[in-house]
């Protein structure tokens, strides 16, 4: 790969003498990476796993597609493909979206946003990547043998009574993972109560760090009910326990209460620390204060209270009592309240900024329009009559993704371009990564605005066949999907190619704001700083220039 | 941090506690006692997970930063169950429909 298609600036490069010790070189060995406590590398071993579970659930999206393309179930029998949805979901929510920005920028920058040292239970913080991963090998192991065919939410009686497939090792790999969130969440929890840097006051903290206490506070009280959820679907199916079979004296309902208890506030974790990242990246390439800071990190937390309170939404129309739904449609209306406020502050921080259009910004402005468009489409979802018409259709997979792609991955990768030369270093190639933020653009649009239109006319979800008349909206989407898939994989090779000859970053390529920048090198050394930082500035101080004019 | 030294004689009075309780939870449900069976059951139950959450994690002799998150939690768990309960106490409310042909029940 040619440099000549970007050039970094002067203050971009890193003075040659810059060959100073850091947490890359400071072990060498297996053993030095795989037993760590070093915040840094346990992130960057988050890194490579959940890529590697990013590509497999994206294999499964892929088959899905290809099916998807023509009416016949031409590819793969319907069974088939009920694996392939309930494995692209499994993947993708518990093994990637879930752990991606908490466990890898969440770990990787909290400590250096705060001028801690390192977080407040390092061997905790490793205990929950070998957990991860043990829950990511029996996941894996169930894809082997066979799959599961109970698509991603493990309802009831189909999961705990009917299935034929790998139920019980992958309910196993979920409850397992489920321990590696709760530990994340409560390490991140006591580290910013008890480890902050001599003047770093609650709010002169990072947004991004307001966002990852909110999401910890979920991990840590919603991950407990939807792992004994599963739990009480294993004993059920192996020792027929009544919990969930009416002929038992069980409720198939009480699962759908309990998997959502964890399951709507776990959208939350996905997309909250995505907010955190898109308040850090706004403020430093508009160059400005963020617009109302208190607003954007109580909203967090308002986010994260209300998104315990809405979870029957999910269930308008399983059965779930009329009083009920009408209780819970309006409190879904509620928590689009503090969503708006982010959004609104967001693009008041925009109004006069000296904005520059590098890929981190790219990625945050087009995770601003999507995940608008995926929030207004819940209110839709939220409303009890829409939802009766368009529950269970495509309108829905759209919505959500609109979410949980367009949102949190697209946030994903605002930060992970973002911190980039932080994390390892070395800048990558700028012009490739504005390219594919535009390609991941057009290719997730392409992909899933036709499953709006398809959904509202009436196609469900979860079936391999469909009417001849959907055809077109489903080969424009077969084709996004593809664009997006090229997307995904040119970030995947420069980055790759920039940590061995990429150019050295310098300890702050982007002039921004923050400890990680202004007093930890690139990458930063062993124990973050030669010693510990004084705060004596708010967040995002930065010098005043157009706003002011 | 300052660590409080709880005696021995504790633990083992609050071990002891537990254990006549399981032994009660165990005689209780031979009895027939209508209505009030979960409720009996649950009581029981909930004093012994205070007693652990008091006494075996520390959570008595703590700062007030984690009673607060201790009582989050019990805060959390009732509005689970409140919704929850919500849904199944109200269920019958407005009958449910016997289709295009039946009209309601």
């Amino acid at each position: 790969m040619s440099t000549a298609v970007f050039k970094p600036s002067k203050s971009q490069l890193a003075d040659q003498s810059d060959g100073a010790s850091n947490y890359l070189n400071a072990g060498f060995s297996a053993k030095s990476w795989l037993l760590t406590v070093d915040h840094k590398r346990i992130a960057i071993l988050y890194l490579i796993s959940i890529t590697l579970f990013f590509f497999l659930g994206g294999l499964f999206a892929v088959l899905i597609r290809l099916e998807l393309l023509t009416p016949q179930g031409d590819l793969m029998q319907a069974e088939t493909y009920n694996k392939m949805f309930t494995m692209h979901g499994i993947v993708m929510i518990f093994f990637f979206l879930i752990p991606s920005i908490p466990a890898v920028l969440g770990n990787f920058l909290i400590p250096l946003m705060i001028g801690a040292k390192d977080l407040a239970f390092p061997r905790i913080n490793l205990l929950s990547w070998y957990i991860y991963s043990v829950g990511g090998l029996f996941t894996f192991a169930a894809i082997v043998f066979g799959g599961v065919d109970t698509g991603w939410t493990f309802y009831t009686p189909y999961s705990s009574t009917y299935s034929n497939s790998n139920v019980i090792l992958v309910a196993v790999g979920v409850f397992i993972t489920g321990f590696s969130s709760i530990l994340t969440g409560l390490n991140f929890i006591v580290t910013i109560h008890k480890m902050r840097a001599p003047g770093m006051t609650w709010f002169r903290l990072p947004l991004f760090v307001w966002a990852h206490y909110a999401t910890s506070i979920i991990q840590v009280l919603g991950t407990p009910v939807v792992t004994a959820a599963i739990m009480l679907i294993g004993l059920e199916r192996l020792f027929g326990f009544g919990i969930f079979d009416p002929k038992l004296g069980g409720d198939p309902l009480l699962f759908q209460h309990l998997f959502w208890f964890y399951s709507h506030p776990a959208v939350y974790i996905m997309i909250l620390p995505g907010m955190g990242v898109i308040s850090e990246v706004i403020t430093c390439f508009a160059k400005k204060k963020v617009f109302g800071y208190s607003f954007i990190a109580f909203s967090s937390i308002a986010i994260a209270v209300l998104g315990f309170l809405v979870w029957g939404h999910h269930m308008f129309t399983s059965g779930q009592s009329v009083y009920t739904s009408l209780v819970f449609s309006i409190l879904t209306f509620l928590v689009a309240v503090p969503s708006a406020i982010k959004v609104f502050n967001w693009t008041a921080t925009l109004y006069k900024g000296a904005v520059s259009y590098d890929a981190p910004m790219l990625y945050a402005l087009g995770f601003i329009g999507l995940f608008t468009i995926g929030g207004l489409t819940g209110i839709f979802l939220g409303t009890l009559a829409v939802d009766v018409h368009v529950h269970d259709t495509y309108f829905v997979v759209a919505h959500f993704h609109y979410i949980m792609v367009g949102g949190a991955i697209m946030a994903y990768m605002a930060g992970l371009h973002f911190w980039w030369p932080k994390i390892t270093g070395r800048l990558y190639p700028e012009g490739w990564a504005r390219f594919s933020a535009l390609v991941i653009f057009i290719g997730f649009h392409l992909t899933f605005f036709p499953q709006f239109i398809v959904g509202y006319l009436g196609m469900p979800r979860r079936y391999h066949v469909y009417p001849e008349e959907f055809q077109i909206l489903n080969v424009l989407s077969t084709a996004g999907a593809t664009i997006l898939g090229v997307g995904y994989l040119i970030p995947l090779i420069y980055f790759t190619w920039s940590l061995k000859s990429g150019p050295k970053a310098s300890a702050n390529p982007w002039g921004a704001k923050g400890l990680e920048w202004e007093k930890a090198s690139s990458p930063p050394s062993q124990y973050n700083f030669e010693k510990t930082p004084v705060v004596t500035e708010e967040a995002y101080d930065y010098e005043p220039t157009i706003w002011l004019k | 941090m300052s660590q409080h030294i709880v005696p021995m004689r504790v633990y083992f009075v609050i071990f002891f506690s537990l254990l006549i309780l399981t032994a009660v939870t165990v005689w209780v449900a031979f009895f027939d006692l209508g209505a009030v069976n979960d409720a009996v059951a649950l009581g029981i139950a909930t004093t012994k997970a205070m007693l652990v959450i008091l006494y075996f994690m520390h959570v008595r002799y703590s700062s007030k930063l984690t009673w607060i998150f201790a009582a989050t939690g019990f805060l959390f768990l009732i509005i689970l169950l409140a919704f929850t309960l919500s849904d199944v106490l109200t269920r019958d409310w407005i009958p449910v429909s016997a289709g295009w042909g039946g009209g309601a029940q």
